[in-house]
């Protein structure tokens, strides 16, 4: 256990330490909900229609994004060795640097939506939910991304790989989430949305550290 | 104490890169993996470790398969790659505490290793202040914490000037002299007393 | 335990796979033309026209079986990715990166059988049903599985790269189908299934069948093929291989 809490340690000490990066993926979500509008047109009306997928979806690629180097640097500095080596299990790692990537990067955009949803005209009791979905939905994205990532750390190029090999398992998600915010928006109850988001929580954070760790396991091998 | 490596295979795509590699190691004892660069060493080593599954063969320690007894096993090994694992925006002292605890030691034990590799006097400045030496210095300190009997080590003395050697080669021997194990690969040539090294030449 | 040992051995041995393959290959082959003729037979011509949508309703011998096939492949590659990853029987990673462009495969002609169908029944080439859209997802499920396996150099690390993604994929399928569903009644109430008829007619169900089972013989026959060749790549320089190909020149000066 005091491993899994050093590692913790570590990760905010570092993010704290690198602001700079941690931000990035901040602006990306700004970026791409700034584009919208732009490509879309501005109306009012159809900019609050779509609004509710069209946060989610750039909170979605915002967080696959800053995926990219949740293991990397600890697989090449060797890190990870050390880890699948000790006598702590990898899925003890795993959790431990989900989690603190969670806190590091989807904290900060899930506190930032709601400007974002009120920029885009999404009436103001939509707001809580979103908020609830996307605190329900963003770790889940997290932990399955991470298999993708743990499944590509070990490759010198691997770009377009992540994308491809997440996205289809995201859709779920994007599906309760963004109807969670859209029924709340047209005036419905988004309780039958939220639980269901509520039970892929669950078992997303319960099994997906256990298929980081054997893909970590299979990274180290190489 | 002894560690056994029965028939090991190990193939790389297409390519075989050893086979029926076998050996005994007894506590007190070096060995020196040799080879030319794309021998094997590092995939060796893997295989030593349980990072790495053979392809046939197996290795044993005590008599029982790495694999069966995988976390026991663990705690008897430090495991050094070639890459140092540190982090350049932590401190000396804050990159060993981390190391520390992944092998569950205290942190005083910290400090001290941090003296035994002449660290000690930087050891609350970040790592990316240091020069390759230095780092591969600080790597090294965190086999001092780990108080395990088998080291291996994979080319510990790359990137160290002659006084890092040295004292590489002063730790090492003092971890033979207490009864330790170290298997490692170097391209240097190693001073440490011939009685304690035995040699595994990979490639021919 | 003996024969349990033995077939474990024969399995993780490609020299004696390679030429069973090799004798299974002709008897598939004709097993696949013995069912097709008939079934293509029956389907085209003898079975009668739909009430409803006439003639247009005949591509379902080709898109049906491709659907049914492209989820069977997938179920049989999880299976294989257990088998590989709990008993290291590198036959079974063979068996699914052969799989992977058969079930893409399958999975394309049944999304473009499906638009085809789609046009006379719902006057549009797309329409974002759940089980074409479903299908969809599993297409890209597959191309993610074989793009995974082809980007890692090292193919016994990619083989089991491969089998982890390919078990998280066979736990996340039910979930995102009835994820797709249910997004799909809140979306698109209007939509007809086209699977909702309660009873088939006979005449049609027996081309129907006979097509699947055909499918399924296709797709076990472009499997030994492709594992076959698989095989031979990756062992270009071991001996089984070079064995084989000396016995193919002796006999070529004969």
């Amino acid at each position: 256990m005091r491993g899994f809490f050093y590692l913790i340690k570590r990760d905010l000490t570092l993010a704290f330490r690198r602001r700079g990066e941690a931000t990035n993926s901040l602006v990306f979500f700004g970026l791409v909900v700034l584009l919208f509008p732009i490509g879309i047109g501005a109306s009012e009306k159809l900019l609050s229609e779509v609004a509710p997928g069209l946060i989610w979806i750039a909170a979605l690629l915002a967080t696959m994004l800053s995926l990219d180097n949740l293991f990397k640097e600890d697989f090449q500095d060797g890190t990870l060795e050390q880890w699948a080596l000790s006598e702590h299990s990898l899925v003890s790692f795993a959790w431990a640097r989900l989690f603190s990537h969670w806190v590091i990067t989807a904290v900060p955009l899930i506190i930032v939506a709601p400007l974002f949803a009120i920029s885009l005209s999404l009436p103001a009791e939509a707001i809580w939910v979103l908020v609830l979905s996307l605190l329900l939905g963003t770790p889940l994205l997290i932990f399955i991304g991470g298999i993708g990532v743990a499944l590509t750390t070990g490759l010198k190029k691997s770009s377009m790989l992540l994308p491809l090999l997440v996205l289809p398992f995201y859709i779920p998600v994007l599906i309760f989430g963004a109807s969670a915010v859209e029924v709340t928006a047209g005036g419905w109850s988004a309780a039958g949305q939220l639980y269901v988001l509520g039970a892929l929580f669950v078992l997303g954070i319960a099994l997906a550290p256990f298929a980081v760790a054997s893909a970590l396991k299979v990274s180290v091998s190489q | 104490m002894q560690l056994e490596a029965q028939n090991l295979r190990c193939r790389r795509g297409p390519k075989t890169l050893f086979t029926d590699i076998s050996f005994s190691l007894d506590a007190g004892k070096l060995l020196l993996v040799e080879g030319q660069n794309g021998a094997g060493k590092t995939t060796l080593l893997k295989l030593l470790s349980g990072l790495r599954r053979p392809d046939k063969g197996e290795v044993l320690w005590n008599g029982m398969s790495i694999r069966s007894a995988n976390s026991q096993f663990n705690r008897q090994l430090a495991w050094l790659g070639h890459q140092n694992p540190l982090k350049e925006d932590q401190t000396a002292f804050e990159n060993l505490s981390m190391l520390g605890a992944i092998r569950s030691r205290n942190e005083r034990c910290a400090y001290e290793a941090l003296q035994a590799v002449k660290l000690g006097n930087v050891k609350h400045k970040a790592v990316k202040t240091f020069s390759a030496g230095m780092k591969r210095r600080l790597a090294l300190a965190s086999l001092l914490i780990a108080d395990t009997p088998l080291w291996i080590l994979d080319e510990p003395q790359a990137a160290l000037d002659k006084a890092g050697i040295a004292l590489y080669e002063q730790l090492a021997t003092e971890h033979l002299e207490n009864g330790g194990m170290i298997i490692m690969t170097s391209h240097h040539d190693v001073a440490i007393d011939e009685r304690f090294i035995e040699r595994l030449i990979l490639g021919q | 335990m003996n024969i349990i040992a033995k077939w474990y051995y024969r399995l993780g041995a490609p020299n004696w796979f390679y030429p069973l393959a090799g004798k299974m290959i002709p008897w598939v082959a004709a097993i696949f033309v013995a069912l097709l003729i008939p079934g293509l037979y029956m389907g085209l011509v003898t079975a009668p026209a739909d009430y409803q949508q006439g003639e247009s309703f005949r591509i379902m011998y080709v898109h049906v079986p491709a659907a049914w096939l492209s989820m069977f492949v997938y179920a049989a590659m999880a299976i294989a990715a257990v088998v590989a990853l709990v008993w290291r029987v590198r036959m079974a990673e063979i068996m699914i990166i052969s799989s992977a462009p058969i079930g893409a495969s399958f999975a394309f002609i049944a999304l473009i059988t499906g638009s085809l169908w789609g046009k006379p029944m719902w006057g549009a080439w797309w329409v974002w049903d759940a089980r074409l859209t479903s299908e969809l997802i599993l297409f890209f499920i597959y191309l993610g599985i074989f793009a995974l396996y082809n980007a890692i150099e090292d193919k016994q690390t990619a083989g089991k790269a491969m089998s982890i993604l390919t078990l998280v994929g066979v736990i996340n399928l039910p979930i995102i189908h009835y994820s797709v569903v249910w997004w799909n009644t809140l979306h698109q109430a209007a939509t007809v299934s086209k699977f909702d008829t309660p009873s088939i007619h006979i005449d049609m169900l027996i081309p129907l069948l006979l097509m699947a089972a055909a499918f399924q013989f296709l797709y076990l026959l472009l499997l030994l093929m492709k594992m076959r060749a698989n095989l031979l790549e990756q062992d270009l320089a071991s001996g089984w291989v070079k064995k084989i190909v000396f016995e193919r020149q002796k006999n070529l000066k004969k």
